[in-house]
């Protein structure tokens, strides 16, 4: 516990304490989704999830939600990790893993530059 | 931790009684279970509002509502929407899911036309967790108002904003602080009246039950602009859980240091203890209230001397209600000029009301003052339920009136309550409907009140009695014309006389039916038939022939064996010996008994 003394001592709590409530009010930054089907699970993608977040809290970014969702089809490209950010395309990740997973968060949802060489659009999916 | 996904379950008092806690508990063991609890937290909030569908639970980070939950769906629940990110569609609210998508709970019509600055953080926050609440901007006002103004421009701040007393008498808050200000003599005390004792109304409960700290942090700065130390909630021990949220809430902003000594390193000092009332009406009278409070009989006295000169203990005293001090930080934080923006020229702000009666969805609401009863009633609560006819809505509690449809487009405020007969009071709405008598009503909370008279003064302990047994006798069939003219001139000397507020507004149920529905007190003297069909008296019942199988249903369970006949042929009904209990018709399963 920590007594508040001023202003400012209040402020970091505020700033500590509304990462934990954010998800309730952002609806309108980026969102990642897992897929969370049977396949993604099997894959792997549990751990890819704890490691977005992880990064996430880490890095203390606020606006971005995570949600998982189920299954889009292409299973044997899971773990997938979609991310959408207002007003532009998706972009689609596919077999991730946890390291990469973070290097998304860090490259993609921080930096704003998308690792193209792990979307869907670089595989050879003919 | 950050968690993905955070699980709101109302834990108010509606939901908890309808079971919420079973609902919560399945959760958190689902969630285990399933190896989710890393990823998704449960939290036990205060009142959503929409109490008819309890128990509530809304998921974020989508927002969905989902209603009347029971434990059992819990497992479909964590499996499909939690686990694999599909929402269970079937146990949604139905309102929110359309074709296309699934709407969060702030895009339906009940939220849609309300503005919560009050009830800002009811279902959104978990109220036993201050960090949550200082998440939301709790204690900022606070610090604001210690390290950067002084009393006098909190009070003229306070005084800008036009907020009035949301406790019924709309009294302009800035003044009264203004007053106890002023006085020399200390110590001094701010009493937050937390006595919400109107049949139906739950506004107080449930900011206290949603967001404690709203309310300490109103008292903390009212305490810094009148100069006073010292804080006392009267509350009524019949709300447990808000008591125990308050007393989690005072003990968590104490060791943060946001409640005691020193409050911001500036030297103020302010504590909160809370005292129980035992339910009493009148101790929501203030002056009532602070004999109660310092251990003496629940009794008014005259004003003046007004307690913000001679309170408690003796000693200057400011009383604001729950609701009025949930204001006071939002207007600190935003400005006296937003708050002024809100409402309509002397009402500003906004007003929380409980809804409840024959109404789709009772629970708890917040609009901007000047918001029409129509919008409230219809569009917010969703209209009478089973197609019935609107016929009046009660506001104001005991002490307010009766409002028929010609005024429902009227703006509600503080004044135009007043001209309808009625009163804000402290905001409880009950709705309703063609089945409803309103001489039996006004004898209702006639009923009430001359339970609830402390019986101090002549014209509260008597007036109230003799006018409740001439509706008595209206009611029972033996009413005189004179009775209505009795009946006036009653109500007009206790208004005119009694002590306090309680006996002067106690007749304003009878007077404000009398005003609209003259016509069913003179049914019921002249024609001595109680058209809504409620007056037990005043019906009688018989067997419609054609309908009657013969069955003997009837017959069998008259408990003064009025109704004779044989089997296969139609049963009649002896008029002389019925004693109009309706067992009869209750019973018929051929509708062949009517009443009339």
């Amino acid at each position: 516990m920590r007594p508040v003394k001023t202003l400012e001592d209040l402020q970091k709590i505020r700033e500590e304490a509304s990462r934990k409530v954010n998800v309730r009010s952002d609806r309108t930054g980026i969102r990642i989704t897992v897929g969370m089907a049977t396949c993604g699970i099997a894959a792997g993608a549990r751990p890819v999830m704890m490691a977005i977040l992880d990064e996430l809290e880490k890095r203390n970014v606020k606006g971005v939600t995570v949600v998982e969702t189920g299954c889009i089809g292409l299973c044997k490209y899971e773990p997938i990790v979609e991310v959408y950010e207002p007003d532009q395309d998706k972009v689609t990740y596919i077999k991730m893993d946890p390291e990469k997973a973070r290097q998304v968060v860090v490259e993609h949802v921080i930096n704003g530059h998308p690792i193209k060489e792990w979307t869907l659009e670089s595989a050879d999916i003919q | 931790m950050l968690y993905r996904s955070h699980v709101m379950v109302c834990g108010g008092t509606g939901c908890t009684s309808s079971g919420s806690d079973s609902v919560a508990d399945a959760f958190v063991n689902e969630l285990k279970k399933n190896g989710l609890d890393q990823e998704v937290a449960v939290i036990r909030t205060g009142c959503f509002g929409l109490c008819e569908l309890g128990p509530v639970v809304v998921v974020y980070p989508e927002g969905v509502f989902y209603s009347k939950m029971k434990p059992e769906y819990v497992p479909e629940i964590v499996e499909e929407h939690l686990l694999k990110g599909r929402p269970v569609k079937k146990y949604l609210f139905g309102e929110t899911v359309t074709e296309e998508k699934i709407k969060p709970l702030e895009e339906t019509t009940f939220y849609r036309k309300q503005e919560r600055i009050v009830l800002r953080n009811c279902g959104i926050i978990d109220p036993e967790d201050i960090e949550e609440a200082i998440a939301m901007g709790a204690y900022e006002a606070l610090g604001k108002v210690l390290t950067t103004m002084t009393p006098e421009q909190v009070i003229h701040e306070i005084k800008k904003s036009g907020l009035r007393g949301r406790g019924g008498g709309g009294f302009p808050t800035g003044q009264k602080w203004d007053f106890a200000y002023r006085q020399k003599e200390t110590p001094k005390y701010v009493v937050c009246n937390a006595d919400e004792g109107d049949p139906g109304a739950f506004m107080d409960r449930s900011v206290m039950e949603g967001d404690p700290h709203a309310v300490l942090e109103g008292m903390a700065i009212a305490g810094y602009a009148i100069g006073a130390e010292h804080g006392v909630i009267y509350v009524r021990a019949e709300y447990p859980l808000a008591v125990k949220r308050l007393q989690i809430a005072i003990k968590q902003a104490k060791e943060y240091g946001l409640l005691g000594e020193n409050i911001f390193g500036t030297g103020f000092n302010f504590d909160v203890e809370i005292r129980f009332g035992a339910g009493a009406f009148v101790c929501g009278e203030e002056t009532a209230l602070l004999n109660s409070v310092m251990g003496r009989r629940g009794e008014p006295r005259p004003r003046p001397p007004y307690p913000a000169v001679k309170g408690l203990w003796e000693k200057p005293t400011i009383i604001n209600n729950v609701e009025t001090l949930a204001n006071v930080p939002a207007i600190i934080n935003n400005g006296s000029e937003w708050f002024a923006n809100i409402g309509t020229e002397k009402s500003k702000g906004t007003k929380v009301f409980a809804l409840t009666g024959k109404v789709n969805r009772t629970g708890l609401i917040e609009v901007p003052m000047g918001t029409t009863l129509r919008e409230i009633i219809f569009d917010i609560g969703g209209g009478i339920p089973d197609g019935k006819k609107f016929k009046a809505v009660q506001i104001g509690g005991p002490s307010g009136g009766c409002i028929p449809e010609q005024h429902l487009d009227t703006k509600i405020d503080y004044d135009s309550l007043i001209s309808l007969g009625a009163m804000m009071g402290s905001g409880g709405l009950v709705v309703m409907d063609e089945d409803t008598c309103m001489v039996n009503v006004a004898k209702f909370f006639l009923e009430f009140l001359v339970d609830e008279s402390c019986g101090k003064c002549a014209p509260c302990r008597i007036g109230t009695k003799r006018m409740l047994e001439i509706l008595d006798k209206i009611t029972s069939g033996k009413g005189e014309p004179e009775d209505i003219d009795r009946l006036e001139e009653l109500a007009t000397t206790i208004k005119d006389t009694a002590l306090c507020g309680l006996g002067q507004t106690a007749p304003n149920a009878v007077l404000s039916t009398l005003r609209y529905f003259r016509d069913e007190y003179d049914a019921h003297i002249n024609q001595k038939k109680c058209p809504a069909g409620v007056c037990q008296a005043l019906l009688s019942y018989t067997i419609v022939a054609d309908k009657c199988r013969g069955c003997g249903l009837c017959a069998r369970n008259c408990p003064v064996n009025a109704i004779s006949g044989q089997l296969k042929q139609p049963y009649t009904i002896d008029q002389e010996a019925c004693i109009k209990c309706g067992t009869c018709f209750e019973k018929c399963p051929f509708d062949a008994v009517v009443k009339a």
